[in-house]
This record gives structure tokens, C-alpha cells and sequence, in this order.
């Protein structure tokens, strides 16, 4: 067993990821040397993942209020009441560090942490999204973690039992020594029966719940606040390891608890374990915590007081429990086979006290642990503005149809259907639009209201313009659930960046901000909840700046929601919004030659605004039969995936004038839709009247997407390249070097 | 006509059972707890839902096949009281005996959830009587465990007593390039000798509503009903 009074050594203290003027504060706040345990206990408090330090703040300034937005950021996760006594609570997290460790477990346990901060607010999870970003195909490492990370997901989620519906999954070679996995999780819970982690009453009994706990997962949290050097592989027993069956029965046995009655407050063990969830459990609540370590339950013998308090075991957690119902609730857990033990009691002094066989290991004044976190307004530099490119500046394809061909069997716009049929994206049989689409449409119980939900965010775009990059992210997020025909609501921001002690890495961190905050107050669309993830950095390199939005809005009747898919032929179809064919940073200038430089579109919030609000117009009154956002790749990928999911070609007979083709095709100019329509007069006169640019530029039918220059490419071409790629580079079938 | 869906630790697809038995009888399923040793008086059917009971621990079923609960279902069963098994129902069913055979691991090692067709390989029993003999029907698989294997005198016998329920085929019915797990013969459900027990991987109870992919799940569950009014 670990010694509790050792000599505080300054490696000692630089091995718990303290640095010397934060090991100074400590001792300033104390008085005195810190135990091991206490240091511990700081450390855990203290690191970047828990204390946001470096990010608090900047995160200040967010838009988080609304009228229907019942909690915001500082909960488990946020809540917004969507109607009829319903309320929706979601949150995006990421588990990029452990999972470039050890993919499998690493991507389980992000699913399993995110699931649980959604049913420890008294929600049904009913859907899962997770946004995934790995290194270069040619990267050799690129293979096994896709295939980890994947398969660690659909592990965690298939077995838990909720639908995985969506999500984004992109290449990058600054991904290489950092790769992106951000779970998001979304319930329901009744408006009226939303449960909190703040305690109340003073003698309440603490009582910890689920599995036991093991030596696996410490340091855990300091871990991922640190950039990886060549021996990150050495971390890999700071990786936990997922039970998703021991969640399931937490999931059952807390819900059926709280339906009970008896909880009075409740946290979930994620990050930092039992240290945090007790520590942020009395001061929301302004009391003090004691915990006495021998009667939690282990799965090891002879666990120290530091081990237990920074375990990150998963599927545990932490509730006061009415004194009075205290059997009542035990009999619930007992049925479910899980662990139910009193570990402590809430406390008047406003006290952090540890006992260990008999012992204090810890006294710590509870509430300064969070609220003295070190503070930093770290220094940053604007980004320098890249360059607009204009379409003429960029060369035309030989062929236009070769260049959709490529396009859409490039990795990061080819068909992720491997991916997404090793989810169960069926189970609850609520799933009304499936994964493929602008977002995923989830029915609430039997209807006929749903839920529209999506994950994005345009990395390369934020690498050359932090603020329009951040701006975007938000508006695809609005525009998608649009296209499906939802009033967006709110978000969940996960923001993944380097090293924030490099100036331009926080100047990225700032202008991303910046936009994501301009865009949330132009649309009405809030931030509820989110997590950051810094120091995304291996030897000096960092990831693009990647600040995934995960948005939810919602479908009033899924009976009309809207799907991207050509219905029948012989429709008009009709383009929405302005286009300038817009190259700089596009899809088609990074896979056709190379270039990733130039200015990223620009997002005029206003007009993103009326030319949505327009298309979820013509949705609702059943006036579009397909809609189609346009994002990455233009108008020419969004053509031909509507073509292959309708399995329906279209003759393209007209594009906006003035422009280059393959720019019109191709280019990435925001506030854009698609859609068909059996009553184009109608479109395009309202269209006039609301001031919205619509322009018809062809007509459904036959088996071939035809092109202005009269190329014709069979949707059964379009089919084989969108779906071949994928499956043959997992399967090592593909020869990457040469691709 | 009344019915119990059994829970197990770990079965997540008892509601989704439980919905399409309400569709097809209009009336709501008694949940069973897995530590019950018998089932409510007058139940005409039993079903064991899809799920990870016990967390594929072991082996996908092996721990649920020796529940408290299998030995009042197997005494149903051998009174002739209908038992259907999905997915991980049907795993629990050939481990506890009830139904010859095994599922192993799907051939290409993976989970798959994708729509899949299925042909109707028998007609006229208490689970199929309101589809067509060779009906193509198309309904979700969910699963990483569903490769179907018997011994070669096992799997003569299922052939030659007609007890396989449902293939996968393609969407015109014929032989299906690429297995959703490698199944012997195709074969995604089959019967015992009395066709009152029925376990299969496939998912009908997700295919009840037009909105969320289709209906063709629901002819299996109001034949349930239909059988159980005639009777």
C-alpha cells in the first residue's frame, strides 16, 4: 500500500501534472505539505480536462439562454424543454487521448461516460452520435484505430441498447498522432423530473452505486491534459475499461430509483472518479462531503486512499439518498445485482474529509478545490487572415463527371456505411431517418413529435479562419436539421485543439469562439452544455482546430419530416440560395489538387436565417418532396447523393450564371439547400417574395445524372464509387500509397 | 389473447417486443422478471427479447438459458404454449435446449445492423399464417452473433421437417451474395418439431409502422393474435 505522508518532492508533483506555481497555490491555500492523497486529490481537481484553466475564461461570454433552455453548461448535461411536459438533455464529450491509446476501450468508455451523464439527469438515452476524425488512410496506424474505435462504439452502444443514428467520421493527416472521438447522447425525461448533482441537508447519506472499484483509469483525466510524446504508449493503464452490461442495469436501477423518490441528488463517476463527483456533489450544494474509503466496494484487495480516490472505473455512481428510503433503494439495486453501499455522509463544515481505515487521509476545504482552480488567460495571437481565392484561379477538371466520381469516393466524402451498419441504429424502433442523411429524425415515443440531431464542424475551414470556421460549424448544424424539416434548439459544443500554451493555438481557441458565439446568438441557438479537449498535440503538431457542434431541434410531426432522396421523376429541381462558387479551402481543391490554403467561405448569418426558415417553410407545408443541404463538395455531391438514395438520375440543364462550371458545381458557398418540388411555380414565387435566391436548374429522372456540358454518369457509377471505397481500404484490399 | 416478454439482465429490445405484441392485440405485455418461476396464469405467448443478457458473457445466452424463469417456459413450451425468440431470444433458446443448433460468432467478425430480406420458407403456422408461402419480407438484423451451425444429421432433419421459419435472400428472393453472418443454409429462423416454438435473428418487431422502415415484421405478431382469437 501507498504510503499517505511522503515528502512532497518537485517530481513528485510534476508527475501528478502540477506545475510549480500550482503546487505553490496549494500550499498558500493549505497552509501546509499536502498528503499523497491530497496532492492526488488536487491533481485530479486541478488538470486541464476538469478545471478548464486554460478555457474557463473564454467560455464565459457563450450564449447559453433561452426561453426553453432549462439548464445550461455546468450540469451533467444540458436540458431544454421541447413541449408537452417533455424535455430533451444531451451533451457531447470527447475521449480523443485514451482512445488513440487503446481505441477499443478508449471509444467504449467515451460512449459509456456520456450515456451515463444523460440518465444521471433522470433521461432515457434515446439516441447516440459520435464525431470521429482519424489520421491520413496512408498513416499506418490509420487502419487498426478506425477499426478499434469502431468496433469500441458499437460495443458499448449495441449492447447498452440505444440507437447510434449519426455523426461525422473524417481523415486528416494532423489527426495522425491525435486522433478525435467525440460521443454524443441524447434522452427524455418528463420536464417536471429532472434530477441535479447539487446536495441538500446536512447528515444525508452518500451512497455509491454500480460496479466496483479497481485500480484501472488513474490519472486518467491528467492524462488527457497533456501533449503525447513517444512513450503516450506507456499509458495505456490509464485507459479504462467499458462494461456496457453493468450500464445497462445502472441505467435501469437509477431510473427506477428515481422514479422511487428517494434521490436527492446525483452524480455520475466519470473524470477523476469518486473525487470529483463527491467534491462537486457538496459544494453545488454548499456543504461539506466525508467519505470513509472502507466501505466502498473493490474489486482489488488492498486499494490505497489514493487509488480509490483517483480510480476512473466506469459504471459507478454517486446519490443522496433520503435517509428514509434508504431500504427501498437498496432493494432496487440488490434486483439489479449491482453494488449499493453508504460511503459517506454530507457535512455542515463545508469540508472535503477522506477516511481510511480509521485514518484521515484528506481534509480540504471542498469548495476552494473547484473555485481556486488556477485560472490562466493564457496569450494568443489572431490567426492571420488566409487569402481569398477566386474560382478562376482554379483549374477545371478535364472532366466535370470524373471529378464527381473522385470526389465522392474520396475517404472523407465516400459512403460511411461500414461504419454505421456496426451500430444498431434500429433498436427502440424510433429511428424515422437512419444514418446518411442531413441529420438523424428520432420519434419521441409514438409521435408524432421527434427529434432532429446531427454532429459538425468543417476543420480545414477553421484552420484558415478560426472565427468563419466557428461560425459555420454552428450554421451547418442549423442548416442540416433544417433540411429535415426541425426548428433547431440548442447545442452542445465539443471543442478539440492543441496545445494551449502556444499562442496561435489559443488564437484559434479564441476566433472559433468567437464565431460559434456571433452564429448561436444570430440563430437562436444556445449552448447547453459541452466539453473541451486541450493539448490535441503529439511532438509539437497539433490537430486542426475542431470545435464539433452536436445540435438538436425538433420535428413537430415526423410524418413530415424530409429526406434527401429523389422521389420521383420528373420533378423540378430547384437550388436555394446564392452561389458564388466559392473554391478557397473547398473539398474539391483538397482532393483534386492537393491545396487546402485560401479563405473558407464566408457565413452570412442573416441570409442563413431567411433562406432557412424558407426551406423549413416549404417542408412543412409539404411543398418540397426532397431536400438536400449543401456542404462539403457543392452542389454536384449533393445532387449525386440524392440521385443514389433515390436511385433516380437528373438531367442538369442550367447552373447559376457567370460562373465557371466545375465553381458551380463544386464551389462551397453556404446557406445553399437542394430540393425537388411538384409545384415549382409556387417555390419559386414565394421564393421571390421572401427574397430568397431559388433557381431551377434541372428536373428528376431516367438512370443518369446528366451534367450541363452533357456528361452523363449512370447513378449506378455514382453508387460504386460513394460505397467501394471504404469497405476495400478496411479490408486491406486497397493499396493506399498509390491512392 | 395475453402475452409476457421476459427481462433479463442485460435484454434491451423487451419494449420493442413489447410494442409490436400491443399493435398486433391491442393489449400491453406483462413484463416478467427473470427471477420469476412461473408465468401469469392464461398466457398464450412467451417472447424472449433481443438484447446482451448477461452481457454475452460466457456465451451469447448460456447464463439466461439457466434464469429461474427458462424452467416455466419450457413447461409452456412443452404444453404447446407458443415461445418466440428473437435474436438474443433465439440464442437463449438453442442454449437452453429448446431449439437445435447453435450461433456462432457472424462470419465476418463484425456486429451488423442493416435492412435485410427474408423469404418465408413455411406458412401456416401459429407464426406465419398471415404471410404468403415464399413472401419476401424485409425487415432489420442486429447482431454479432448469428451465424446458425448444426451437425450435418441436425441440420438434414430442420430441412427435411420443413422446420426452418426464414432465409435471407436478396430483395427478389433468390440466393444472397454476402451472408449477413455466414448462417448454414441461409437460414435465419427456425421452428421446433411442433412449430410452437420459433427463435430467429431477424427483427419483425422493429418493422411494425410505415414510418420507420416498413411493416413487414407486423404480419409475424397478428398472426400471433389471429392464431390465439381462432383458438
Amino acid at each position: 500500500m501507498i504510503a499517505n505522508q511522503i515528502p512532497i518532492t518537485p517530481e513528485l508533483v510534476a508527475q501528478h501534472g502540477l506545475k510549480p506555481d500550482e503546487y505553490q497555490r496549494i500550499l498558500d491555500l493549505i497552509g501546509r505539505e499536502p498528503t499523497l492523497t491530497e496532492l492526488g486529490i488536487f491533481s485530479a481537481m486541478w488538470n486541464e480536462h476538469c478545471s478548464y484553466k486554460s478555457s474557463r475564461i473564454h467560455l464565459k461570454g457563450l450564449p447559453t439562454k433561452a426561453p426553453w433552455v432549462i439548464q445550461g453548461p455546468g450540469e451533467n448535461a444540458g436540458v431544454i424543454d421541447i413541449g408537452d411536459g417533455m424535455a430533451v438533455v444531451f451533451k457531447m464529450e470527447s475521449h480523443n487521448h485514451p482512445s488513440f491509446i487503446e481505441p477499443y476501450q478508449g471509444a467504449a468508455t467515451g460512449c459509456g461516460g456520456i450515456l451515463r451523464d444523460v440518465f444521471t439527469m433522470g433521461a432515457r438515452p434515446i439516441a447516440a452520435l459520435n464525431a470521429l476524425r482519424f489520421g491520413d488512410p496512408k498513416h499506418p496506424r490509420t487502419r487498426h484505430l478506425i477499426s478499434g474505435v469502431v468496433a469500441g462504439i458499437g460495443h458499448y452502444g449495441n449492447a447498452f441498447g440505444v440507437p447510434t443514428v449519426g455523426g461525422q467520421f473524417g481523415f486528416h493527416t494532423r489527426y495522425d498522432g491525435n486522433i478525435l472521438v467525440n460521443a454524443m447522447a441524447v434522452g427524455i425525461c418528463r420536464s417536471d423530473q429532472i434530477f441535479y448533482a447539487a446536495a441538500t441537508g446536512v447528515g444525508n447519506p452518500i451512497v455509491y452505486l454500480g460496479s466496483k472499484t479497481g485500480r484501472d483509469g488513474i490519472h486518467g483525466a491528467t492524462m488527457a491534459s497533456a501533449e503525447f510524446d513517444e512513450g503516450s504508449e506507456e499509458k495505456r493503464p490509464t485507459v479504462q475499461v467499458g462494461d456496457p452490461f453493468a450500464e445497462k442495469l445502472l441505467l435501469e436501477a437509477c431510473l427506477e430509483l428515481m422514479a422511487s423518490g428517494s434521490v436527492i441528488a446525483i452524480q455520475d463517476m466519470g473524470a477523476a472518479g469518486l473525487t470529483c463527483s463527491a467534491v462537486e456533489m457538496g459544494a453545488k450544494g454548499d456543504l461539506g462531503v466525508e467519505l470513509d474509503l472502507d466501505s466502498v466496494p473493490t474489486r482489488e484487495a488492498a486499494m490505497s486512499a489514493y487509488e480509490m480516490m483517483l480510480s476512473e472505473s466506469q459504471e459507478r455512481m454517486l446519490m443522496v439518498l433520503d435517509p428514509a428510503r434508504e431500504e427501498d433503494a437498496k432493494a432496487i439495486f440488490t434486483k439489479w445485482g449491482l453494488d449499493f453501499a453508504i460511503v459517506g455522509y454530507t457535512t455542515n463544515d463545508l469540508k472535503f474529509r477522506v477516511k481510511h481505515g480509521g485514518e484521515e487521509m484528506a481534509v480540504l476545504p471542498i469548495k476552494e478545490l473547484g473555485d481556486e482552480a488556477p485560472l490562466y488567460d493564457r496569450p494568443w495571437v489572431p490567426t492571420p487572415k488566409a487569402p481569398v481565392i477566386a474560382a478562376s484561379d482554379v483549374p477545371a477538371p478535364a472532366s466535370l463527371g470524373k471529378a464527381l466520381l473522385t470526389l465522392l469516393g474520396s475517404p472523407d466524402l465516400c459512403s460511411k456505411r461500414w461504419v454505421f451498419e456496426q451500430y444498431d441504429h434500429l433498436i427502440l424502433g424510433n429511428t424515422v431517418q437512419r444514418p446518411g442523411g442531413d441529420a438523424a429524425v428520432v420519434r419521441i415515443e409514438d409521435g408524432p413529435k421527434g427529434l432532429a440531431i446531427t454532429c459538425d464542424v468543417t476543420p480545414r475551414y477553421c484552420e484558415n479562419d478560426p472565427i468563419e470556421g466557428g461560425k459555420q460549424a454552428v450554421a451547418e448544424a442549423w442548416r442540416n436539421i433544417t433540411a429535415v424539416g426541425g426548428r433547431p434548439l440548442a447545442i452542445t459544443d465539443n471543442l478539440n485543439f492543441g496545445n494551449p500554451e502556444r499562442p496561435e493555438i489559443m488564437g484559434q481557441f479564441v476566433g472559433c469562439l468567437k464565431g460559434i458565439s456571433e452564429a448561436c446568438v444570430a440563430l437562436d441557438f444556445p449552448i447547453v452544455s459541452g466539453n473541451v479537449s486541450l493539448y490535441n498535440e503529439t511532438q509539437g503538431r497539433g490537430i486542426l482546430p475542431t470545435p464539433t457542434i452536436g445540435g438538436v431541434g425538433v420535428v413537430d410531426d415526423v410524418a413530415k419530416s424530409a429526406t434527401l432522396a429523389f422521389k420521383d421523376a420528373g420533378e423540378p429541381i430547384i437550388l436555394i440560395g446564392e452561389t458564388t462558387g466559392w473554391l478557397g479551402a473547398s473539398t474539391y481543391r483538397a482532393v483534386i489538387h492537393q491545396r487546402e490554403d485560401g479563405a473558407p467561405p464566408p457565413v452570412d448569418l442573416e441570409t442563413e436565417r431567411r433562406n432557412g426558415n424558407f426551406v423549413r417553410g416549404l417542408i412543412a407545408h409539404g411543398k418540397a418532396t426532397a431536400v438536400h443541404d449543401l456542404s462539403d463538395g457543392g452542389l454536384a455531391i449533393a445532387l449525386a447523393e440524392m440521385a443514389i438514395s433515390g436511385k433516380i438520375g437528373a438531367l442538369i440543364s442550367a447552373l447559376p450564371e457567370g460562373i465557371p462550371a466545375h465553381a458551380a458545381l463544386f464551389g462551397e458557398d453556404q446557406a445553399r439547400y437542394v430540393l425537388t418540388t411538384d409545384d415549382p411555380e409556387k417555390v419559386l414565387s414565394d421564393a421571390a417574395a421572401a427574397g430568397v435566391p431559388a433557381l431551377c436548374i434541372g428536373s428528376t429522372g431516367g438512370n443518369a445524372l446528366t451534367l450541363p456540358d452533357g456528361e452523363s454518369i449512370p447513378v449506378s457509377d455514382l453508387e460504386h464509387a460513394h460505397e467501394s471505397w471504404l469497405p476495400a481500404y478496411m479490408s486491406g484490399a486497397l493499396d493506399v500509397s498509390e491512392n | 389473447m395475453k402475452s409476457a416478454v421476459i427481462l433479463f439482465p442485460g435484454s434491451n429490445r423487451e419494449r420493442d417486443a413489447a410494442r409490436a405484441l400491443k399493435a398486433a392485440t391491442g393489449r400491453e405485455s406483462e413484463i416478467i422478471w427473470h427471477g420469476e418461476t412461473a408465468l401469469p396464469d392464461g398466457t398464450d405467448i412467451v417472447v424472449l427479447p433481443g438484447g446482451f443478457s448477461y452481457g454475452d458473457y460466457l456465451r451469447c445466452g448460456a447464463i439466461a438459458a439457466r434464469s429461474p424463469v427458462m424452467e416455466a417456459v419450457r413447461a409452456h413450451a412443452n404444453r404447446g404454449g407458443l415461445v418466440l425468440g428473437i435474436c438474443n431470444g433465439f440464442q437463449i433458446l438453442v442454449e437452453s435446449g429448446l431449439l437445435p443448433g447453435a450461433l456462432l460468432r457472424n462470419s465476418h467478425l463484425k456486429f451488423v445492423c442493416r435492412m435485410q430480406h427474408l423469404k418465408v420458407e413455411r406458412v401456416g403456422t401459429p407464426f406465419t399464417r398471415d404471410y404468403r408461402q415464399g413472401q419476401v419480407v424485409e425487415v432489420a438484423v442486429a447482431h454479432g452473433d448469428g451465424n446458425y451451425l448444426a451437425d450435418p444429421e441436425t441440420l438434414a432433419r430442420i430441412e427435411g421437417e420443413g422446420l426452418v421459419a426464414f432465409r435471407y435472400c436478396d430483395a427478389s428472393g433468390n440466393h444472397l451474395e454476402g451472408s449477413p453472418n455466414g448462417s448454414m443454409n441461409a437460414i435465419a429462423g427456425v421452428y421446433s418439431e411442433k412449430l410452437n416454438v420459433l427463435g430467429m435473428m431477424p427483427h419483425p418487431e422493429n418493422l411494425i409502422d410505415p414510418l420507420v422502415g416498413g411493416t413487414d415484421g407486423l404480419g409475424l405478431f397478428t398472426s400471433i393474435a389471429g392464431g390465439a382469437r381462432a383458438a
